[in-house]
């Protein structure tokens, strides 16, 4: 899982031997670096905590670093809560998470495509009016597209949560950012071979592009997973409720019921962190090259 | 998935080839092509991105409560509106304050990561994911953490708590503008939430500066730590740094989601975006000052963000002397 570039780590070591910190210097080191990473768990070590105790063990006189025992029925509380439908909501997240990111990656890596590759004497005007839009964020625009979304009828539907947002300027100009750079012999050896743009571009391009693919397909399944404001803005109606306003709203109730809402809290980041010990080479590189290039 | 494969075919340094010229007739078919792969794009693009700009506008000169097809034209009066309704203004102070704090903070606080992360010689990989893994966690989560067990304003909150192993009371974090410790929950938990991801950028760039670099300043007598690092390291981050710089910015104009969440109903600390989802939203459902003030943020982001362009620009031109 190493992502950083081997031959960085060995290039590291010589250095370091110069800077002469010796058995101290590097104790010093870890010291400092293992306060801040714990300091970095503690939110993590709350929510399981919490999630696992009982009500009066959480608001209890004394602190409790670790529950009496452990409350492993806790799980099971959150579904069957009455007030927030907390399995349909974690189900509308999976979906529109889902289909969001393979939304995107069909949408945003054709168009980014046919931006790199395929000449076309206005291209250039249609790559002003794609890099026009990163001008204007989309969390500046929710009332205009919320009126534009409720016009056509599709608040609390997935229509409505997920079709407005597979329109990302950002991740189409990555991708013909991408594409600039992939190699051209490889298509024009496919070419030769009779393959249109379609077929070279589903046959040779995209199949040697999936490192590039994940990354972006990590990212965007992150955001979308997390996406609050849009959902919440569309969720009108609880049935269409996603995991995070489902989450927000334990937040507004009169009763507080500790257990129930970390346990919540858990369940809804758990797959996320699948996601991120799984993908996070790409998720890195991701990153890495999106900070480059944006 | 053949990850070593696929990226052995994509690697090979890309040789000079003549290209075919484009047969006669191939424009027609190019240009068939051209929106085949661009179109679907391109029509979501105006649909639900220009479309609502230009809507957006439009709307902000109308009277418009609870409809989106009004008839009353009003000039510039929802400007007016906006723009001094005290909310909205305060709205922008808060934003002022916020990003005077978190941008800086994460900054520093990111690079430092890095530079702790960058040094290690076991472990790397463990601590960079300690660090990186909140960026998996949802703003929503993270002010639920934060408000109902760290900053939690009652007796066993964990920040009352150890405040209370030194014998200083409880202190209503959330509920209580005066003194404004409210500040502290809100720029801890975005620090939190983003540092890892740009703690990733700068170990990314700091794995660029090139190693001739340090040799040449420790043969020509630089001290290793703080004069390398202010005269190597420093510099060689300046495209990363402005970058990031810019991203926070743009980042901390946007916060909504742990405002929302944390503040609640409080009429303190609201950022812009706040603002603008209850005038549009709220009970007034007012779409004609909420499309004003829209069109008012994103010209400021504009501006910003020329003007951040304009000083990465010229940073550029210095690097390059």
């Amino acid at each position: 899982m190493t992502t950083t570039a081997p031959d960085i780590g060995k290039a590291a070591k010589p250095a370091k031997a110069k800077r002469g910190g010796g058995v101290m210097g590097s104790t010093g080191l870890y010291i400092a670096t293992g306060i801040a990473a714990l300091l970095f768990l503690i939110p993590f070590y709350l929510i399981v905590r919490n999630a696992l105790m009982t009500d009066p063990e959480i608001t209890g006189e004394t602190w409790k670093w670790f529950p009496t025992s452990i409350q492993w029925g806790n799980i099971t509380e959150p579904f069957d809560d009455v007030t927030v439908d907390f399995a349909q909501s974690l189900w509308n997240s999976v979906v529109v998470a889902v289909l969001h990111t393979a939304g995107i990656l069909l949408i945003c890596s054709m168009a980014g495509y046919g931006l790199a590759r395929i000449p076309y004497k206005h291209a250039n005007k249609v790559f002003y009016a794609v890099l026009v839009t990163l001008m204007v964020p989309t969390a500046v625009t929710f009332v205009p597209s919320f009126v534009l979304v409720s016009s056509l009828g599709w608040v609390d539907s997935y229509r409505g949560l997920i079709i407005p947002g597979l329109f990302s300027g950002f991740t189409c100009f990555l991708f013909r950012q991408y594409f600039l750079g992939f190699p051209k012999e490889l298509e024009e050896a496919a070419r030769v071979d009779g393959l249109g743009y379609w077929g070279a571009y589903w046959r040779i391009v995209v199949p040697n592009s999936l490192n590039f693919f994940a990354a972006i397909a990590t990212i965007t399944f992150i955001n979308g997973w997390n996406a609050f404001l849009w959902p919440l803005v569309i969720g009108q109606d609880p049935s269409a409720w996603t995991v995070q306003v489902a989450l927000s709203s334990y937040m507004t109730n009169q009763t507080v019921n500790y257990h129930l809402i970390f346990m919540a809290t858990a369940i809804s980041i758990l797959p996320l962190i699948f996601v991120f010990l799984f993908l996070q080479r790409w998720l890195v590189q991701g990153i890495a090259q999106t900070g480059i290039k944006g | 998935m053949s990850t070593t494969t696929t990226r052995g075919v994509a690697q090979p340094a890309p040789a000079k080839v003549s290209q075919p010229r484009p047969r006669r007739g191939l424009r027609a078919s190019s240009t068939f092509n051209f929106w085949l792969f661009t179109g679907p794009f391109l029509i979501g693009l105006v649909i639900f991105v220009f479309v609502p700009i230009g809507w957006s506008i439009w709307l902000s000169f109308f009277e418009a409560r609870f409809t989106v097809t009004p008839s009353e034209f009003v000039g510039f009066d929802n400007y007016k509106q906006i723009l001094t309704d005290t909310n909205f203004r305060n709205s922008l102070v808060t934003f002022t304050v916020f990003a005077a704090f978190i941008v800086p903070a994460t900054w520093a606080l990111s690079l430092g990561l890095a530079l702790l992360v960058n040094r290690l010689r076991f472990m790397r990989a463990f601590f960079r994911s300690v660090f990186f893994l909140p960026t998996a966690v949802s703003y929503v989560a993270a002010a639920l953490i934060w408000k109902m067990s760290i900053f939690n304003g009652v007796r066993f909150g964990l920040a009352n708590t150890v405040l209370g192993w030194f014998g200083v009371d409880n202190i209503a974090w959330l509920a209580n503008p005066d003194p404004p410790w409210y500040w502290l929950v809100i720029v801890t938990v975005r620090l939190w939430l983003q540092s890892g991801f740009y703690m990733i950028l700068f170990i990314a760039a700091l794995q660029n500066i090139p190693r001739e670099l340090y040799e040449a300043a420790s043969i020509d007598g630089a001290k290793p730590g703080w004069q390398t690092f202010r005269h190597i390291t420093l510099p060689q981050l300046r495209a990363t740094s402005t970058a990031v710089i810019l991203l926070l910015l743009v980042a901390a104009y946007q916060a909504f989601d742990e405002f929302f969440n944390l503040l609640g109903k409080a009429t303190w600390g609201q950022p812009p975006l706040v603002e603008l989802y209850k005038m549009a939203l709220g009970q007034n459902q007012n779409y004609g000052a909420g499309s004003a003030g829209a069109v008012v943020l994103t010209l400021l982001i504009c501006v910003v963000t020329l003007l951040q362009g304009k000083i990465m620009g010229f940073g550029r031109g210095e690097e390059s002397k």
